[in-house]
């Protein structure tokens, strides 16, 4: 299928401004072949689930640095599969503390990649993942 | 099938996956558009093009709240340019509708041009005819108009919006592109700006040029989209367009020759494909190739021989 | 011909060097020269570009004496959860030794909401404290004498609304608002190019900050009325020069905003102050902040005709990179901040918060915080650094990059006037779209090996989790909205409506100034969230245009 593109939605829920990890993700994604959506700031759950949709995505990439992750990515996870999106890939990043990841993978999040991590091992991980 | 049943009962998620599969050009591809085939027709198409920067985003979304007041609903074809490097897009111009995001009435689907030679425009008129068969009462294109593909993917609108700004010469480079002699409608957005008087004679000299016999002559529309100013006007141009296309039976003539046209290309790219896929590919041309280059053949036996066959 | 000889010295040693550093190809990437001489500041002239400190340009400093006349204030930035935790933060850094509060405020807060708004899920307390209403402004400055203490609000798109609630306070501590000092951040043009909490569009906003100069330089003289930020948009990814130049456009469009208004550039531009992010590579930031004073200096005087040389000075608070803390390895974070204080301190800032050593993973325990303000004292009272002022002034190095960052900086302001001035390039994407670009760059540098971060890319080692990271409890949401929704019922309500109802009114006429009747409504316990819904509804929202 040569036609055939990832197409990843890249995310800011809840109020953090802090976007630079996020567009710089983004355009990793894009140079590494991906269709890359980006939302923009202060999205809602519900609205980044809805882009989702209508977009069908493969990816929902989520950046948060103001510590409501835990409230916020498994709430996504959730609207996901109940709008049947459950085959979606979610993952995270930003300021998480490793004492969290476990939960958020309970949770449904696929990988949380935390500070530092090389914008090559997110695109790595999408490859081997995407069905 | 049932994506396509889901998708007349109004699943959201069977428009999206439908959109994938022939975006993706996947087995079931065509099976879907046969099935909802008999439902399209009913949408009022409208391309919106223009420059970059010149605002098409927002204008679009401006519009589209115009005609959800009108208690219409609107399906959304936001087309970006893929990057020639990687392959990759950022497909940035839903952000600029995001508060349309959660309205039931709208429905956003962002592509990437993908770099298919023409294929663009064919999927782009199969993603606007299962937006149609949705139910959307309009469906909108929304491209940068700085190629010839771009100008084909708004071939299939009733309307063409052509979306300009004043001052950063724009003007010129739309009369490069072409784009100018496909506007059924005229906006010149950031009306506040220097030099929109100027824009706005230019066109008009334009379209005094133009030498066709016309029947409608594209009226030019002055907007600020981000203070929602002009648009009211706007849409009256874009509906009394719409109108003339309906009193003047130019609508079913376009959609005619549209239909024509579709039908034609598809045939060109399933022989194309053919070619591509099982002739020249094969052995046997190879070989055919080979005499040629050892003058033992011509290209032009082998071309009639190819074409017995293939058209047996 | 100057230096004849010397260039030809010169020539010959780039060549021998040349040939030998070939062998150390990561070496090959630095912008800057292998050596400075004389050559490289020709021209210099000490009274036109230096000048003595205190004196204009200002570029070794704003004050005569510097830090041998006081040190630097050393405040922290802090804020958590309720009003009660931070107040007990508050008190704890007093009596360590900190000199100056700085208010951090959870994002809702920041960007206009109640606590008990849906909006506010899961963000109630996580990176500030959350204030929906005077009564938490209250408890917060609970047995802190405000009469005493200076305070640093990092405040911008509700700047009024906090200011309100702070010289209410103040009030009833019996505290006269003449007396108050402080800062309120109140930038908004780095939040819609950097930082994000912005609530209004560009001209309503615009509006609130000029009515803030107006009303503080009658009222409030002594407090700070504006932190034009570069901090943010160096922390967004830009290089120095950008951040210092997009931060002085920035600047130039507040001035002119109050000059517009009908100000004097004399009543006001005394009380400007600047905001700066002390980053890694120390020589290049001290250049950056003397690069940042001279220009400043120049633009206040020669394009605004400014008289008062306080009107001309750069003051500059001055915060370590948080971007540069690394979650690997986090002991290494501490003398990163060390580097970056010296950095500040060299470079002549007024006042400083250091950043903890465990802030790439959390806010910050007590115990880190402690360790980053010893950082500052052990800089302070035994490094030396603090012992001469500008104690690299003459420096051929730092002399030419300091001249290589103003030109940069010049030229970048160049730009943006001729694009129509900062508000006009942050709506068109432009400052954003740099700063993209800069950061973009950053990135493949680091991952191509071409930068070194030790501990990410190189001297890896496997770690353990870190334990003991400060928490916020997820039941600070629940109970600070029913707080206020306790707050809600007890007021009188007639007062509020109507103090509202006459804000409203106000901000529909352009010629009112908005701080009496913000004061007005904060005073009937009015929240936050209504307050800036009011002015929601007159001036609409900001909506984002993300340029990638």
């Amino acid at each position: 299928m040569a036609e055939k593109r990832i197409r990843v939605i890249v995310a800011k829920p809840g109020l953090d401004g802090h976007d630079r990890g996020a567009k710089v993700v983004a355009r990793a994604l894009r140079d590494a072949g991906f269709e890359v959506i980006y939302t923009g700031l202060r999205q809602t759950p519900e609205q980044i689930v809805e882009a989702a949709l209508s977009e069908d995505v493969n990816v929902v990439a989520l950046s948060l640095l103001s510590g409501a992750h835990n409230t916020l990515f498994p709430k996504i996870v959730e609207l996901l599969k109940a709008k049947g999106m459950g085959d979606v890939l979610v993952i995270g990043g930003g300021v998480i503390p490793d004492a969290d990841i476990p939960g958020l993978k309970d949770a449904g999040v696929a990988a949380v990649f935390t500070p530092g991590t090389p914008t090559g091992d997110i695109v790595k991980f999408i490859n081997e993942h995407v069905k | 099938m049932d994506l396509v049943k889901e998708l007349f009962e109004g699943s959201r998620l069977a428009l999206a996956r439908s959109i994938t599969a022939v975006e993706n050009e996947y087995d079931n591809a065509i099976e879907i558009m046969q099935s909802i085939y008999p439902k399209t027709g009913r949408a009022r198409i409208l391309g919106i093009t223009g420059a970059p920067g010149a605002g098409k985003s927002t204008l679009t979304d401006k519009v589209v709240k115009h005609y959800l007041d009108q208690g219409k609903t609107v399906g959304i074809v936001a087309i970006d340019p893929t990057s020639p490097f990687s392959g990759g897009a950022i497909l940035g111009d839903r952000i600029r509708m995001n508060d349309l995001t959660l309205n039931e009435n709208v429905f956003i689907r962002s592509m990437g041009t993908r770099g298919s030679l023409g294929g663009l425009s064919k999927k782009t008129a199969d993603v606007v005819k299962l937006m149609d068969a949705y139910g959307m009462d309009i469906v909108i294109v929304e491209t940068v108009g700085v190629g010839q593909s771009e100008v084909d993917i708004v071939k299939n609108a009733d309307t063409t919006l052509v979306v300009l700004v004043p001052g950063l010469g724009d003007d010129i480079q739309a009369i490069k592109a072409g784009i100018l002699e496909i506007g059924d409608v005229f906006a010149i957005n950031k009306a506040d700006r220097d030099g929109c008087d100027r824009l706005n004679v230019e066109i008009e000299m334009m379209l005094d040029l133009d030498s066709r016999e016309v029947k409608w002559r594209p009226p030019i529309k002055r907007t600020i989209a981000s203070k929602d100013q002009g648009v009211e006007e706007l849409i009256e141009a874009l509906d009394e367009h719409f109108e003339f296309l309906e009193d003047s039976g130019e609508l079913q003539e376009r959609r005619a020759e549209r239909t024509r046209n579709e039908i034609v290309a598809m045939i060109n790219e399933q022989i194309g494909r053919y070619v591509a896929e099982k002739v020249i590919t094969s052995d046997e041309f190879n070989s055919q190739v080979d005499a040629v280059n050892a003058r033992e053949n011509d290209p032009y036996t082998v071309v009639s021989d190819v074409m017995a066959k293939v058209l047996k | 011909m100057a230096y004849e000889s010397l260039k030809e010295q010169i020539a010959a040693y780039n060549a021998l060097c040349d040939e030998k550093s070939a062998k150390t190809p990561e070496r090959q990437n630095l912008k800057y020269n292998r050596l400075y001489t004389p050559v490289d500041i020709e021209g210099f002239d000490y009274e036109k570009d230096l000048g003595m400190p205190g004196e204009f340009p200002y570029t070794r400093g704003v004050q005569p004496t510097m830090y041998r006349g006081r040190f630097w204030t050393m405040r922290m930035y802090a804020g958590f959860a309720t009003a009660e935790e931070s107040n007990k933060r508050y008190r704890y850094l007093i009596e360590s030794g900190a000199t100056g509060l700085s208010c951090a405020f959870d994002l809702p807060t920041q960007i206009g909401y109640d606590s008990d708004d849906i909006i506010s899920e899961g963000e109630v307390g996580k990176v500030g404290v959350a204030i929906d209403s005077l009564k938490d402004m209250e408890i917060l400055f609970d047995g802190i004498d405000l009469g005493k203490v200076s305070t640093s609000m990092t405040i911008n798109a509700p700047a009024s609304v906090l200011l309100a609630m702070y010289i209410a306070v103040a009030e009833k501590q019996g505290v006269p608002s003449t007396a108050l000092m402080g800062t309120i951040q109140n930038d908004i043009l780095k939040e819609y190019a950097a930082r994000g909490t912005y609530i209004f569009p560009p001209k309503p906003s615009m509006r609130l900050i000029t009515n803030i100069f107006e009303y503080c330089s009658q009222n409030v003289p002594k407090w700070n009325t504006i932190s034009i930020s570069g901090y943010h948009i160096r922390e967004a990814g830009s290089t120095a020069a950008q951040e210092i130049a997009f931060t002085i456009a920035d600047g130039i469009a507040y001035v002119e905003a109050a000059l517009k208004a009908g100000l004097d550039v004399d009543t006001f531009a005394g009380r400007l102050s600047f905001f700066w992010n002390a980053h890694n590579n120390v020589l290049e930031e001290v250049a950056k902040f003397r690069a940042s004073r001279r220009l400043w200096a120049d633009i206040m005087k020669n394009r605004f005709g400014a008289k008062k040389p306080k009107s001309m000075m750069l003051r500059v608070h001055t915060q370590t990179a948080g971007s540069m803390l690394t979650a690997q390895q986090v002991d290494n974070n501490i003398v990163r901040v060390a580097l970056q204080t010296a950095a500040a301190v060299m470079g002549g800032t007024q006042s400083l918060h250091t950043n903890s050593r465990d802030e790439a993973l959390a806010l910050p325990t007590e115990a880190s915080v402690q360790v980053a303000l010893r950082t500052q004292q052990i800089v302070a009272y035994e490094s030396g650094l603090a012992d001469v002022v500008d104690p690299l002034g003459g420096s051929y190095y730092v002399e030419a990059m300091t001249n290589a960052i103003y030109d940069e900086a010049a030229e970048y302001i160049k730009k943006i006037d001729e694009i129509g001035g900062a508000v006009v390039a942050i709506e068109k994407g432009y400052i954003q779209k740099e700063i993209q670009e800069s950061a973009y760059k950053w990135q493949m540098e680091v991952e191509s090996g071409l930068r070194t971060i030790v501990g990410v890319n190189k001297f890896q080692v496997e770690e353990k989790a870190p334990e003991g990271l400060l928490r916020v409890d997820s039941s600070v949401g629940v109970n600070q909205s029913k707080k206020t929704q306790e707050v809600r019922a007890s007021r009188d309500q007639a007062a509020c409506d109507a103090a509202l109802a006459a804000l409203k009114a106000g901000a529909a006429d352009e010629s009112v100034n908005l701080m009496p009747l913000i004061l007005d409504a904060v005073k009937t316990y009015a929240t936050l969230g209504e307050i800036c819904n009011v002015l929601r509804e007159v001036f609409g929202e900001y909506q984002a245009h993300a340029t990638l």
